[in-house]
């Protein structure tokens, strides 16, 4: 059977996200009841977390988690971290053995830094170096995986069912002020754990419920500016043009969901000029990158988290918030499980961004 | 005419019965197919000239006549049909090459006609086209590498390179006033203006009445620079500068004088009765870096104002050719 990258798996999806807005930070366990009872939205395939605040005492080093399949897979990415970053702890991902998850492969953690003076002679900055780095290591080092590159945050990822992920990957033991979590369920697959959700560059994360039409579309144009759509999945083609848009481009988070999820031609045409002006200025400009069909993603960043539907809300999300708690999933059911008393419940308007920070002041 | 193998296409009959010899036909044919015999007082016909435009028919008085498809046929086989035989004797009277224009004379199959683009399930789930409507709006021009902002962190969206918006993704092919009729011409601009797209008026200028369309206009520059200047140049919304084209690529074109009238004259700013000859070539541009000169003659005499086009025929070598000429910074091309 062919594995992502040889070919395009669809698959549908859960997806569930929670953030203290005071940063108050919180273990995974929240995360992994959250996602259990979508158990139906899954089918075994593929589950994982992002966790953002996890990793405090490191917080100014890139936190790498690097899948190996082979020895030699592993000491060719080791050398090529060495070259360019000074790495201040290796060590293996802690995990515990359970009969759902199978057919591991050997799992490590990294923190880093790149080389001041080699970061100085690219040119580039640090965070751009970072991700010319990821794409490397995917694209040419075979059998080794860089699943997480952010600082002071994580991606778990695995072949099975969210919550024995959660629990094989210990994310109990783990605090964070943020947390995201996936279930998949791809049509057909052969079980590779890079194939898993979440997707992530650098500090991005973006777990995905839906199936884009657009993907094509979308894969030509990204792939213009150096990204390379390996995986061929709608997850990270929308990793990339978030990343595009936001990190490269300095838009708004706003800005980019109005041009991944735009209105229509004809509501655009009948708004106030300046909106109308706004809004024919980023469809024509990044024409290409508009996602049609239907999605529901959360975002996981430094600081924050978004949450957007496509523009027709074709599939189902709702947003819940509880004092300083803000939950956002496929399902209610999801919500309820970890907190039953809401101070408030809604679901979100196709195209209408949903973007929750941490109050300011609060360190991440 | 003189006497050769030719088969007339078609007949003439006039009804004896009818016919009042009232002349109509005579002075209404164009090829001067009817004549007049004083000394029968009857009316006599050429049919050789005839070309079947039907007007004599139309205009007769008594309904005295019908053009009808020659029966008369040369000795055929499956292999060496009418057409073949007649186009051989044609070629061989004249020594000229047979042209045909309008579509294509032979039954070939033209597949785009038999293609059925049918939107159906283009989501998963599929969805009726009332919830997910398709957009065709497109804009074509250059787009900025970096987005600019405003003094109060607005995006800056003033001072965008020259951009084309179509409603729909379809830009009429190119096709001069002169080649096709000042009619044709008007219907074509009242179409873009209506489409909200663009017709194109290749290579013979712009007649001054279509200036109007201007906004839904664009004006060709081609290898005959037929009715080039720079109000023409201001006019259009788009120039484009045509180096090959679809219908015939690698030929240039050829408005025999008879077609160059006083209008066709003064648009593409030819003396009546002359022939309009289009090289080939551009006979300025043998390659890449003199393209790049008449661009920016043509950029400088707009001042920058319109998108320039370079349209390429889809032949040998051209990914090397189009890449190329997006290399020099230009507008954008099609072929
Ligand atoms: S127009 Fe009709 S009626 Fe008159 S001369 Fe011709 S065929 Fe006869
Ligand atoms: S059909 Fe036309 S070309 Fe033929 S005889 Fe009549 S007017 Fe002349």
């Amino acid at each position: 059977m062919q594995k992502e990258g040889q070919i395009r798996i669809p698959s549908g999806c859960a997806i569930t996200g929670v953030i203290s807005k005071s940063g108050e930070r919180f273990s995974g366990e929240t995360a992994i009841r959250s996602i259990e009872p979508m158990h139906d939205r899954s089918n075994g395939l593929g589950g994982g977390f992002a966790a953002y605040g996890i990793y405090p005492k490191n917080r100014d080093l890139y936190a790498f988690h690097v899948f190996y399949d082979s020895v030699r897979a592993k000491e060719e990415c080791e050398a090529a971290l060495q070259t360019s970053f000074d790495v201040s702890a290796a060590e293996k991902i802690p995990t515990r053995r359970m009969p759902q998850i199978t057919d591991e492969p050997a799992i490590w953690r990294y923190f880093a830094l790149p080389y001041d003076k080699l970061l100085q002679s690219t040119g580039l900055d640090e965070r751009e170096f970072v991700a010319q780095f990821v794409v490397k290591i995917n694209t040419q080092i075979p059998g080794a995986y860089v699943f997480s590159s952010g600082k002071n945050m994580g991606v778990f990822k695995a072949v099975g069912f969210p919550e024995d992920v959660g629990r094989y990957y210990r994310l109990e033991d783990y605090e964070g002020y943020c947390w995201t979590a996936h279930g998949r369920y791809p049509t057909n697959t052969p079980g590779w754990w890079g194939g898993a959700h979440p997707f992530s560059l650098l500090d991005y994360t973006v777990v995905h419920n839906g199936e884009i039409s657009s993907y094509d579309a979308n894969r030509r144009w990204i792939e213009m500016f150096g990204y390379r759509c390996t995986l061929l999945t709608d997850t990270e083609a929308i990793t990339y043009i978030i990343d595009y848009l936001n990190r490269r481009h300095g838009l708004s988070l706003k800005e980019t969901a109005e041009v991944i999820a735009a209105p229509f031609w004809n509501e655009i045409d009948s708004m106030s000029p300046e909106d109308r002006k706004r809004y024919t200025y980023l469809r024509n400009i990044f024409s290409g990158l508009l996602i049609t069909g239907p999605f529901s993603i959360l975002l996981g960043f430094t600081g924050g988290m978004m949450a957007l539907n496509d523009r027709l809300k074709l599939r189902s999300m709702v947003v819940g918030e509880k004092g300083d708690r803000v939950y956002v999933a496929s399902e209610e059911c999801a919500i309820r499980t970890v907190e039953p008393t809401l101070d408030r419940l809604w679901s979100p308007r196709g195209g209408e961004p949903v973007i929750v920070r941490v109050n300011e002041g609060v360190r991440v | 005419m003189a006497i050769n193998y030719k088969i007339p296409e078609y007949d003439v009959l006039r009804d004896p019965q009818r016919c009042i010899a009232c002349r109509v036909c005579e002075r209404q044919c164009a090829n001067e197919v009817h004549a007049f015999d004083p000394e029968s007082g009857t009316m006599r016909s050429d049919e050789s000239k005839c070309v079947n435009c039907h007007r004599c028919v139309t205009l007769c008085p008594t309904h005295a006549l019908k053009i009808v498809k020659n029966p008369d046929t040369f000795r055929l086989s499956a292999y060496w049909k009418q057409s073949d035989i007649g186009e051989i004797y044609a070629q061989a009277d004249t020594g000229g090459m047979l042209l045909s224009s309008m579509g294509n004379p032979k039954p070939y199959p033209i597949y785009w006609d038999k293609m059925l683009i049918n939107a159906s399930q283009v989501t998963n789930p599929s969805i009726d086209p009332l919830r997910e409507p398709m957009e065709t709006r497109t804009f074509l021009g250059k787009k900025p590498g970096r987005i600019e902002r405003n003094a109060d962190g607005s995006i800056k969206t003033a001072g965008l390179p020259p951009q084309l918006k179509l409603e729909v993704p379809i830009l009429f092919s190119a096709m001069s006033y002169g080649s096709i009729s000042y009619n044709a011409h008007a219907s074509l601009a009242r179409a873009a203006r209506e489409l909200g797209t663009y017709y194109n008026t290749g290579e013979g200028g712009l007649h001054e009445d279509f200036y109007e369309y201007g906004p839904n206009t664009i004006v060709q520059v081609a290898s005959g620079r037929f009715g080039v200047h720079p109000d023409y140049l201001k006019t259009g919304a788009a120039i484009e500068i045509k180096i090959g084209q679809g219908a015939k690529p690698g030929i240039g074109g050829h408005l025999p004088g008879a077609k160059i009238t006083d209008a066709v004259s003064r648009t593409r700013m030819i003396p009546k009765g002359t022939d309009a000859i289009s090289p080939a070539p551009h006979h300025d541009i043998y390659s890449i870096e003199d393209l790049r000169q008449l661009v920016f003659s043509l950029k400088e005499a707009t001042e920058y104002q319109k998108p320039v086009i370079v349209k390429i025929a889809a032949v040998h070598n051209v990914a090397a050719i189009a890449s190329g000429i997006a290399a020099q910074r230009r507008g954008y091309h099609c072929h």
